[in-house]
């Protein structure tokens, strides 16, 4: 018999006693619905400016380059292949892309990633990434010291269980909330470890 | 170094082995940490910084309640539909490219990952915290067969240097002071500045220069997992450092090893847990980064992934009806923090890598109790049953009914052929109370004995064990039977 066999026969035996008082469905009465009407951007910039991550607000498309260039201003900079011009203009860029990935070593050389986010989450100042149209993989945003991530205000939702309804569980998911910190020297929070230490999220809209 | 327990008979029940008992009960190992005023000054900093922000973070959602009823009831389902979600399991990750291992105990757990490590020629591997590896000794083992395991998240890097044991589920260096932990990376930290300083920033950039080339080379990681999703094969960790990040994304290589409680029935569910969980743990109101990954993605993160599905005395845990809600654990941490003496004496006295009120009905279970002598016996003592840990647990989890329970398994294993001091003294208490004339009688007369006193203060031998550590209140002038009475007389009232 295989540990497989053995372990589920194990678990059917040790609840078998118990198999006829099995518990109905779960009741969900915590909030699903949206708080608000439309999309909380006030909140979410809040939020997400309490993590210590920075926070830009534009109007239209038309303002990001500047913006960006600003950001990133005096460092090397890698965004995915997809990314539109519109957001970077005229940068100057490394671009990942599928055919010729940058190797870790590579991306640990350059100091900036910009890159859209899927969503936002109001309630907790998230933002989630789900390597989607101009995110890019996962390394991507991860090895560069400073990531630059563009959200439009309509892409905010109001909580947790909103985003996770919207999202497609098969593609490789990151939800960020400010930059990488730890609390493990006397719970004491200090921000920037291993992940990018500077976080700018900027919404259009 | 205490070295972990290894199977010595195989009785056709699941056996747990690993980090899962101590060597002292729980009395003496406490005792000893007491003396230490450092580490009582440590915990004491540390659990009363969190314990205030938790009720922060919790007090923002107004339906909090709701949120922990809704957790209880997803755990409760998935332990009794357990088997078809673990074959469901299986099955999901199976069909995105992942590898699926089953291993009843630690040493089987411990094989599989060392073959799978072999096979990629790797010598090395990075870790993220898991409580699993923890459990069943992982890095210990590895050691023997010649694979370095390194311990990237900051508290298990501090422990792992310090050659230490984890003394917290969340923070494992919780003991550890700024100090401390300087101390501990000017010594043991290859390339640590030897002028390194003590602010946790400082000490914190230590860490991420030490480990940087690490992840930037690491050919195979090996995780735990917070959750994972039956329906559609999703695995979940929980992080602060990014480290998480790293190992899950730029080895090639994944092999994660998941207790077969984490399975959720389904992906929707993590909109449950991902709310109670960081609020619980960080008090946070979502925790810097959560990781989901679905089996291999081609051209993103690790090519080849393995998932060991651990029992190790699981299926013990669920055998007993009320037990086994200790298996809802998210090992959040928030028990221990708010622990009254969890506080006082820190995790390594209670001998298993699950310490604080969970611990004490976890690892008696995981283990079974083998006789009076068993360390992990007097685990379901180490508690006030203030039940503190009840309301903080994000899951609902009963923990002092539970801790009740198993007391009196304790003293059921602790039944010897001739009765001992306990069952003497609960003998004699039962034929005292049994009968109403007869306790009013032994009353008045314990009331004669101690007339000059303001209450007994140590009875002599063999009371005296249980008077040392324990005042006796001074007995009442009047007992309540006679206060009752007089009443009655006063008021003239017959009913």
């Amino acid at each position: 018999m295989s540990s497989r066999d053995r372990i589920l026969a194990d678990v059917r035996r040790a609840i078998g006693g118990s198999a006829r008082s099995a518990p109905g469905p779960v009741e969900r009465t915590y909030h699903r619905e949206n708080l608000v009407a439309r999309a909380d951007v006030d909140r979410f910039a809040e939020a997400v400016a309490e993590y210590r991550a920075t926070v830009h607000r534009v109007d239209t498309d038309a303002d990001l380059p500047a913006l960006v260039a600003g950001l990133c201003a005096g460092e090397s900079v890698v965004v995915p292949d997809d990314l539109p011009d519109s957001v970077i203009g005229t940068l100057d860029v490394h671009r990942d892309t599928a055919a010729r990935p940058l190797s870790v070593t590579e991306l640990d050389g350059i100091t900036a990633v910009v890159t859209f986010g899927r969503l936002g989450i109001a309630a907790t100042g998230t933002v989630v990434l789900d390597a989607g149209p101009g995110q890019g993989r996962r390394a991507l945003t991860l090895v560069p010291d400073h990531h630059v991530c563009v959200l439009r205000a309509d892409q905010v939702v109001d909580t947790v269980p909103q985003a996770i309804a919207a999202l497609d569980p098969v593609r490789p998911i990151t939800l960020i909330s400010g930059p990488s910190a730890t609390s493990d020297i006397e719970l004491d929070r200090v921000e920037g470890v291993h992940g990018p230490r500077r976080l700018d999220v900027v919404i259009v809209g | 170094m205490t070295r972990p327990m290894t199977r010595t008979v195989d009785l056709g029940m699941p056996t747990a082995t690993g980090f899962l008992r101590g060597e002292q009960k729980f009395p003496a190992a406490a005792a000893d940490r007491l003396t230490d005023a450092q580490l009582r000054r440590n915990l004491a900093h540390a659990t009363g910084t969190i314990r205030t922000k938790r009720l922060r973070a919790v007090a923002e959602l107004d339906d909090w309640e709701e949120l922990r009823l809704a957790g209880s009831a997803i755990k409760t389902d998935a332990m009794a539909r357990l088997p078809e979600l673990l074959e469901q399991l299986e099955a999901t990750v199976t069909a995105r490219g992942g590898v699926v291992h089953w291993a009843r105990d630690g040493v089987e757990a411990n094989r599989i990952i060392t073959d799978l490590i072999r096979a990629t020629g790797a010598d090395e591997v990075v870790k993220v915290k898991s409580m699993a590896t923890q459990e069943i000794g992982l890095n210990e083992h590895l050691e023997t067969e010649g694979i370095r395991a390194i311990e990237t998240d900051l508290a298990e890097l501090i422990v792992q240097l310090g050659n230490d044991r984890p003394s917290h589920i969340l923070v494992p260096a919780i003991h550890r002071n700024r100090t401390e932990i300087r101390d501990i990376f000017r010594t043991a930290m290859p390339g640590a500045p030897a002028d390194l300083g003590d602010e946790p920033r400082e000490l914190a950039m230590a860490a991420r220069s030490y480990l940087r080339e690490r992840f930037l080379t690491a050919r195979v990681a090996v995780s735990g997992a917070n959750f994972a999703a039956a329906d559609t094969g999703t695995l979940a960790v929980v992080e602060s450092e990014g480290n998480g990040r790293m190992c899950l994304t730029l080895p090639r290589t994944l092999i994660t090893v998941m207790g077969i409680e984490k399975v959720l029935p389904s992906f929707t569910d993590l909109e449950v847990f991902l709310q109670l969980l960081p609020r619980s743990s960080t008090a946070e109101r979502m925790n810097p980064y959560t990781s989901l990954w679905t089996g291999v993605t081609p051209g993103d993160g690790p090519q080849e992934f393995h998932l060991v599905l651990l029992d190790n005395g699981r299926t013990r845990v669920l055998a007993d009806e009320v037990g086994r809600a200790a298996l809802h654990c998210i090992r959040c941490s928030a028990c221990l923090n708010v622990c009254p003496v969890y506080e006082r004496v820190g995790g390594h006295a209670y001998g298993s890598v699950y310490p604080g009120p969970i611990g004490a009905i976890l690892s008696p279970q995981l283990t079974g109790i083998t006789g009076p002598d068993d360390p992990n016996a007097s685990l379901p003592y180490a508690s006030t049953l203030c039940g503190a840990c009840f309301d903080a647990c994000p899951v609902r989890i009963d923990i002092p009914s539970i801790l009740v329970e198993l007391r009196a398994d304790a003293v059921e294993a602790g039944h010897r052929p001739l009765p001992g001091g306990q069952d003497v003294a609960m003998a004699a208490a039962a034929w005292a109370m049994t009968d109403g004339r007869r306790w009013g009688r032994l009353i008045a007369l314990g009331r004669l004995l101690s007339w000059r006193r303001t209450g007994f203060r140590r009875l002599p031998w063999p009371a005296s064990i249980w008077t040392r550590h324990r005042d006796l209140p001074p007995l009442p002038a009047r007992t309540f039977r006679q206060q009752w009475r007089d009443r009655l007389r006063r008021t003239g009232s017959g009913s």
